[in-house]
């Protein structure tokens, strides 16, 4: 078995980090689910360290104004907008 | 008898001329769409209409092709049977019992069924070359940043690229001219695609190519595909190529590496998903992270979710150091083997699937056993390499593909001893 035993407590903090609600049926499931998969990670614990230097250069270009997307277009797919906005809810 | 391959049927003329004039392809639906829906297979995307073509959408169409429809996919391109897709799975036309493969199902059952001439599709750990091997057409991956991923709805950036499906190489060579190159919109394209030619490479002469077998990647593979492949290295060997054994260690970890790596930044782009700029219309209820947390459970399916959740955990205080570093450690370590075989071999050839198709519904249960379906396939990508999938013959009256994989940016030479296969 994995040496980081998944319980349905731990499920539900992952889904809370990852702002997924979870039903109970699948709590339980994934708690069983994510023991297998995660057992089978721990192979991951003999890989040598091996130098790698990646070959590659960062792509820059000039910080100049380009035609993008009209702020229409941007909001079209919005459930909801409001004076050209998107609206989202309440923060707090 | 309907396949379900596409999710929406939709023609889109290109421009009168050009080298794909009168031919028709078929796009999968997680590349933008001017105009027409892109779902993703996801239920999160059900009426979402980019306001942009994706570069290979534009490229497709001033090459002359005809769009005849966006297919069906497995949910966000997880999953390697298409039957995680939130519209229902595709059929293979080879047996309609049994799946097309996945992610890119219904980008290789449009083809082999004659929907269309080609077809797109993306491969982030073998969603190209499964399908194309369940289904018995031709699909290749493309080195990474062959191809442009602008407009590609991103799953795991560091590991995909887009391809194309064909019935022949040479079609499929003709396909990846069009969409190869360099793009201002995606950064991390390179010049090597630039006036790059591929179909004429599609010669079928594979006198003194060396051809090195992995050894890792046959052991574990059902036996009729074993037979079936080493009959197609016989064939490649009585043309003249010369065949030998190749041993690379760490591809016995490269199925972990990938799904550690591929979640974790499918947990980050994903988190894009909050039902605010897109997105369903829910009764979600409560402050912002009360209703982005339903908004994404109505909207997720089971498998997006569980890499999600997965990927969040790996990524997350405590665990970063055993998962994620230790996984780009694995790749790596891949990349130095696979170097190492390609030092001494021109191209490297496995089966591409250990398995047949699977019957529909067979292996939606168990993930981890859907997961070891790609031990294959995954090395390639983490690797950043080319590899095609061939119709090497059957077993059991199915499909078998044959992989193989090249060096960065050597499309010729897989693409001249997969037309040796056929």
């Amino acid at each position: 078995m994995s040496e980081t035993p998944v319980d349905s407590e731990e499920v539900r903090h992952v889904a809370d980090l990852a702002r997924i609600d979870l039903d109970e049926d699948e709590v339980d499931r994934f708690a069983v689910q994510f023991a297998d998969i995660l057992a089978y990670f721990d192979a991951l614990d003999d890989v040598p360290e091996v130098e790698a230097e990646a070959d590659l250069v960062n792509v820059m270009r000039e910080d100049d104004v380009r035609e993008g997307l009209s702020q229409e277009e941007a909001l079209r797919n919005a459930p909801e907008t409001e004076d050209g906005y998107f609206k989202g809810p309440s923060v707090s | 008898m309907s396949l379900d391959a596409f999710i929406t049927e939709k023609t889109i003329e290109g421009a009168d001329d050009g080298p794909l004039a009168g031919r028709t392809v078929a796009v999968k639906d997680n590349i933008s769409t001017e105009g027409v829906r892109t779902t993703c297979g996801s239920a999160m995307l059900e009426d979402y209409v980019p306001p942009y073509d994706a570069t290979v959408v534009e490229r497709l169409k001033n090459a002359g092709a005809t769009v005849v429809g966006k297919t069906n996919m497995d949910e966000f391109g997880m999953g390697t049977t298409t039957e995680t897709s939130a519209f229902g799975p595709t059929k293979n036309p080879v047996d309609e019992s049994r799946v097309p493969g996945g992610s890119s199902g219904g980008s290789a059952a449009a083809v082999a069924a004659g929907e269309a001439d080609f077809a797109l599709g993306t491969d982030t750990g073998g969603s190209i070359r499964c399908p194309a091997a369940f289904c018995g057409v031709v699909g290749i991956k493309p080195t990474y940043g062959l191809v442009s991923r602008y407009g590609l709805v991103a799953y795991a950036n560091s590991l995909e690229q887009i391809g194309p499906l064909a019935p022949t190489v040479e079609e499929a060579a003709d396909l990846l001219e069009v969409i190869a190159g360099p793009d201002e919109h995606d950064a991390t394209t390179r010049e090597e695609g630039a006036d790059a030619t591929y179909a004429d490479a599609a010669d079928g002469d594979v006198e003194g190519l060396r051809i090195g077998v992995p050894t890792e990647l046959v052991e574990g593979a059902d036996d009729r595909v074993v037979e079936t492949f080493e009959d197609s290295l016989a064939d490649l060997e009585a043309q003249g190529a010369e065949i030998h054994e190749v041993s690379l260690p760490s591809i016995e970890r490269a199925v972990q590496a990938y799904y550690v790596i591929a979640m974790s930044e499918a947990s980050s782009n994903l988190a894009r998903f909050d039902g605010v700029r897109y997105g369903p219309e829910t009764d979600a209820e409560g402050n912002w992270n009360e209703t982005f947390a339903q908004v994404r459970e109505e909207g997720f399916g089971d498998e997006v979710k569980r890499r999600i959740l997965l990927g969040t955990y790996a990524l997350s205080a405590g665990y970063h150091d055993k998962y994620y570093a230790k996984a780009q450690d694995a790749r790596a370590w891949l990349k130095q083997d696979f170097d190492e075989a390609l030092a001494e071999a021109d191209v490297l050839a496995s089966p591409t699937m250990p398995v047949l198709p699977f019957e529909l519904g067979e292996s939606l249960d168990d993930p981890l056993q859907m997961y070891l379906a790609d031990a294959n396939t995954v090395p390639v990508n983490l690797a950043n390499l080319p590899a095609i999938s061939v119709p090497a013959g059957e077993a059991d009256g199915l499909p078998v593909g044959l992989q193989l994989i090249g060096g960065a940016f050597d499309e010729r030479t897989i693409v001249r001893a997969a037309s040796a296969v056929e």
